[in-house]
């Protein structure tokens, strides 16, 4: 039996990468990640982990140090949010494209400008198409719980790519919560011994990293890179399997609520989910046949699964806590319509955007959005395929 | 060479055979081309140590031809030539010419 605490999501990771003892971290302070980093590097200091905690001048050099480590042959972590992601940019690309392992937690909050440093996917929308599994996470257990499995799933020999643990900032991040923290032993058993492919501080067996490669070879290690993309999802329902095991607790590639015999449904990423899974229930209680669907795995996002899901509703509303620019849908609804485009038989869909900057979430507007649901499947029509909520008009 | 397909490819491009940049040849490169004026050259060996490449072979201890191969005309070897009495041992030439 674990042990039941009261922590923020930052404490739970904080706790989650301790258990776990990678051989190094580089890191640099952002809010609303700094928390985990700061308990980490107390870990460092009072000796309860063995990593070598490398502070640098800035997030670009955070990833670099990360990226050189993990190349060396060390398992590696980090922890950023928002400008921090930002500014690692080049480097996100330089550590999937070199098949680097590396574990990130990445804090959701919103992108300057304006400066505003509450929760907000467009940090890790922005990042979803740079070569990096993407766990996103409701509240601080699967954070947590996440967090653990994600070095499992990136150092997986099949798989060997780096992995970002998404949790909302401040929301999950400051806010306590019950939770429970599986034994010391159990996580060491579980994420076993590192060991790096062709690692560079192997002497007897000389390699070089970073070569340049031209016009002749760059396709072929794009579509190595989107071959490997497509059997992360097998990796990641086998270690979740491996972590029911020693958890109890059962993860997918996404979560369904009240999904399988629904007409309307929403889909919808990390805290918002509970907030909605709450107003389905009432839904559910007044006879309407409302259910969810929470993404887990949103890179590479698993378009088969979720739209074998998806399709039978009648109406379906996207919720993205992001924008795409661009006059465009949010990420997510972009992706939904995507996995439900191949089916003749197809749910109306649109797309609210909501919660940006932090902005609350209320049961109110999950209520607002599962009743235009409720007209949408009885008429078929949808008035406005994207739309702002609660915003002030 | 046959050219590997995206299935032989080492994973996250890492090179993990010594020496294999033997295989580039890169001095189609060139532009301009170094001769070597033996009659000039006082055996420092400065062209050696100063070619970024490995363009500049050296034979028993003595300054040998220039491998074309890998010579990509930088004119490094030119520039850094002490020569003997004011007469350079590198001379930088035009290709083509």
């Amino acid at each position: 039996m674990g042990k039941i605490v009261a922590a923020t999501g930052n404490e739970a990771v904080a706790e989650a990468l301790r258990q776990v003892n990678p051989d190094v971290s580089s890191a640099y302070p952002i809010t609303p990640a700094t928390d985990i980093m700061q308990r980490f590097t107390s870990f460092v200091s009072n000796g309860k982990v063995k990593t070598e905690m490398i502070l640098v001048e800035s997030e670009h050099s955070a990833m670099s140090g990360c990226i050189g480590a993990s190349a060396a042959g060390g398992r590696v972590m980090t922890a950023t949010s928002s400008q921090g992601l930002a500014l690692m940019w080049e480097e996100l690309f330089i550590a999937s494209g070199t098949r680097l392992p590396i574990v990130m937690a990445l804090v959701n909050r919103a992108l300057s400008a304006p400066l505003n440093i509450h929760g907000d996917h467009s940090d890790g929308m922005g990042a979803r198409d740079c070569g990096w599994i993407q766990l996103w996470s409701e509240n601080a257990q699967e954070a947590y719980d996440n967090t653990i499995q994600a070095f499992h799933i990136a150092e997986h020999m099949d798989i060997r790519l780096p992995a970002m643990v998404c949790l909302d900032g401040f929301i999950i991040s400051h806010s306590i919560e019950r939770i429970e923290y599986l034994e010391d032993d159990k996580i060491k058993n579980f994420v076993g011994e590192y060991k790096q492919l062709n690692p560079l501080l192997d002497l007897e067996h000389p390699v070089s990293y970073g070569p340049l490669i031209l016009t002749d070879y760059y396709m072929e290690y794009r579509k190595a890179h989107d071959e490997v993309m497509s059997k992360v999802s097998k990796v990641v329902l086998d270690v979740a399997k491996d972590f029911e095991k020693i958890s109890g607790r059962k993860y997918g590639l996404f979560e369904t609520y009240r999904l399988d015999d629904a007409e309307i449904g929403l889909v919808i990423l990390n805290s918002a989910a509970g907030t909605s899974k709450d107003v389905i229930d009432e839904f559910r209680s007044r006879g309407i046949k409302a259910g969810l669907l929470k993404p887990r795995l949103y890179r590479p996002f698993p378009y088969k699964e979720i739209g074998e899901a998806l399709k039978g509703l009648k109406a379906v509303c996207v919720l993205d806590r992001a924008d795409a620019f661009g006059g465009s849908y949010g990420p997510l609804f972009i992706d939904i319509a995507s996995s439900l485009y191949p089916y003749k038989e197809r749910p109306v869909l649109f797309n609210k955007i909501y919660g940006l900057g932090g902005r609350d979430y209320m049961p109110a507007h999950a209520e607002q959005v599962l009743s235009e649901l409720v007209e949408a499947a009885k008429t078929g029509k949808v008035k406005q395929i994207k739309e702002y909520i609660g915003v002030r008009e | 060479m046959k050219l590997k397909n995206w299935k032989e490819v080492v994973p996250g491009a890492v090179v993990t055979e010594a020496g294999s940049a033997l295989k580039f040849k890169t001095g189609s490169w060139r532009s301009s081309k170094p001769r070597w004026k033996e009659e000039n050259c006082i055996q420092c060996l400065f062209c050696w140590i100063y070619c970024p490449d490995m363009a500049v072979k050296v034979k028993d201890g003595k300054r040998a031809e220039f491998d074309y191969d890998y010579c990509k005309g930088c004119g490094i070897c030119a520039l850094e030539c002490p020569g003997k009495k004011g007469q350079k041992a590198i001379v930088m030439e035009e290709e083509g010419k």
